[in-house]
């Protein structure tokens, strides 16, 4: 398996604060990465790094470029931050996701069209090209928002806690459609809600200012401590029972 | 009909006036109503007072004082809001009042009479001049130019500036661009609707406009036709009763959107109506 991202002893932070330390990760190709911390521990930097919008204070991303450039990045944003209001249609937004590909004079042609339309029906809004997002559900909105990042045919999809739109009847087709997604792309999630996530992804990133990889998807009361990574986890289903106490 | 009327100068300024003030004021105004910056630019209206009045005060041109004033204000709510952590719409209440008390301040200290003072605060399409008419021409055309060529970029821009962050270096360029051609379109449009009101041009417009479309390139299609509607017939109201031309202008746009509003309603109350009789 190829490597895609490979971030090297990165330090990035936000004018005098450094939220993340001498953190070291390596994406490859097809992987799905559930990035795992306490709100404020880095996760979104990190995400940003990874984008390439934040440089690091030290260390060093290195991109795989015959396998993946700054553009093949699709990134599911946390929703509640947009203008729900704006008057936008649905076709529009989805299109936007094609600005990574266009310089500033961008325009939208027939063959960008076709591709909104394709992504429309494979997200399941037929019918809703021409709505404004506030005629849609959450869930719909949510749609929407995968689309214009998918659309661009990215060789790695990030999400940054998309359980916060999805709701529980939801949740079953929103994460096998990401297992579909995920043979054809890498994928990085990152959420507060381990529970959930971890019978889907294939490993995980606990970021508390550092970074520790775990290889795997099964996590135990002794890693998450020994990771120092204070999350209160309650999980259900095939994944072995653990309920954890805060630590420090 | 008396085409002999079209020898006189106030019918040509009238018409143009009107008609660069609703082109400018309803593309300006979809970007401030969709961006939601309508107090701020209340706050740049106001604020750019304080430069009408040291324009006075030191001889220049008004309204280049005012433009001056309108850009920096634009410039200071950002700083303050931004770098000094200020809430948004504090700064914008500071800056709001700061800028009239200083055009009062220097209105007073001038010396003798200030001329059509009355048509800055209230609108007058009377006292419009030839250069307040060559100027806003000329913005109308970079407005136009502007939002065809780089559309998408301040569409995507205005409508979700974090993910435009992430494919684009010129975010900072292009909102600090446009805010400057809005604080500029205010200060050229403060001739014709005059302080207190020309937010009105610039608003009620593209309102009437979101009646019928939620498309945007739509919406400032239509704001430009409501605009001129607005404009035209406040300027004909103003002619027939003397009162001033901003203040029968928003009359006129008010009215039409009543009236639009109702009819919009009722049309789509007897579509439920049909629909709920149908099934």
């Amino acid at each position: 398996m190829n490597y895609l991202i490979e971030l090297k002893s990165v330090t990035a932070g936000y004018e005098q604060k450094m939220v993340l330390e001498d953190v070291s990760l390596v994406i490859n190709e097809y992987d799905f990465i559930g990035v795992i911390g306490p709100n404020g521990g880095g996760k979104t930097t990190l995400l940003r790094v990874i984008m390439g919008i934040l440089k690091p204070v030290k260390g060093t991303v290195v991109y795989n470029e015959k396998l993946l450039r700054k553009k093949d990045i699709g990134y599911l944003p946390q929703i509640s931050s947009v203008d729900i209001l704006y008057p936008l249609t649905v076709v529009d937004v989805i299109l936007s996701g094609l600005m990574m590909h266009k310089g500033i004079y961008a325009k939208m042609d027939r063959d960008d069209r076709k591709k909104a339309s394709a992504i429309i029906e494979d997200m399941g809004l037929k019918g809703f090209e021409k709505a404004t997002l506030a005629e849609l559900s959450g869930g719909q909105i949510q749609r929407v928002f995968l689309g214009r990042a998918l659309i661009g045919k990215p060789k790695l999809l990030i999400l940054d806690e998309p359980d916060n739109f999805v709701d529980a009847s939801f949740e079953s087709e929103f994460y096998s459609r990401l297992r579909e997604l995920n043979s054809r792309m890498a994928i990085l999630l990152a959420t507060h809600d381990v529970g959930t996530i971890s019978s889907h992804v294939k490993s995980f990133a606990c970021v508390n200012r550092h970074l520790h990889y775990h290889p795997s998807a099964l996590l135990t009361e002794e890693q998450l401590a020994a990771y120092n990574c204070p999350i209160q986890l309650i999980t259900h289903g095939p994944v072995p029972h653990t309920v954890l106490k805060k630590h420090d | 009909m008396d085409l002999s009327l079209l020898h006189y100068d106030y019918i040509w300024k009238a018409v143009l006036g009107c008609l660069f003030a609703s082109i400018t004021a309803g593309i300006a105004g979809t970007y401030i109503v969709s961006r939601r910056m309508v107090f701020l630019s209340g706050g740049i209206t106001h604020a750019s007072f304080g430069g009408i009045g040291i324009g006075y005060f030191a001889g220049i041109n008004p309204v280049v004082g005012a433009a001056v004033f309108g850009i920096l204000s634009a410039l200071g709510i950002e700083y303050l809001s931004v770098k000094q952590k200020i809430r948004e719409d504090s700064a914008i209440g500071i800056l709001w009042a700061l800028g009239m008390a200083v055009g009062i301040i220097f209105i007073y200290l001038t010396p003798g009479y200030t001329p059509n003072l009355m048509s800055y605060l209230f609108g007058s399409i009377l006292t419009v001049t030839r250069a307040d008419l060559v100027a806003l021409g000329i913005l109308s055309v970079i407005l136009v130019l502007y939002f065809s060529f780089f559309y998408r970029t301040i569409l995507y821009i205005s409508f979700d500036e974090n993910y435009a962050r992430t494919y684009s270096a010129y975010v900072d360029f292009f909102k600090f661009l446009t805010t400057s051609l809005m604080a500029l379109t205010i200060v050229l449009n403060i001739r014709m609707a005059g302080v207190i009101l020309v937010l009105s041009l610039l608003t009620i417009p593209p309102n009437i406009a979101m009646l019928f479309t939620r498309k945007y390139s739509s919406i400032m299609k239509l704001a430009v036709v409501f605009g001129f509607a607005g404009t035209s017939g406040g300027y004909l109201f103003s002619w027939f009763t003397g009162i001033p031309t901003g203040a029968s202008t928003i009359l006129v746009l008010v009215l039409i959107w009543i009236i639009l509003k109702i009819l919009t309603a009722i049309i789509s109350n007897r579509k439920n109506i049909k629909l709920i009789q149908n099934n």
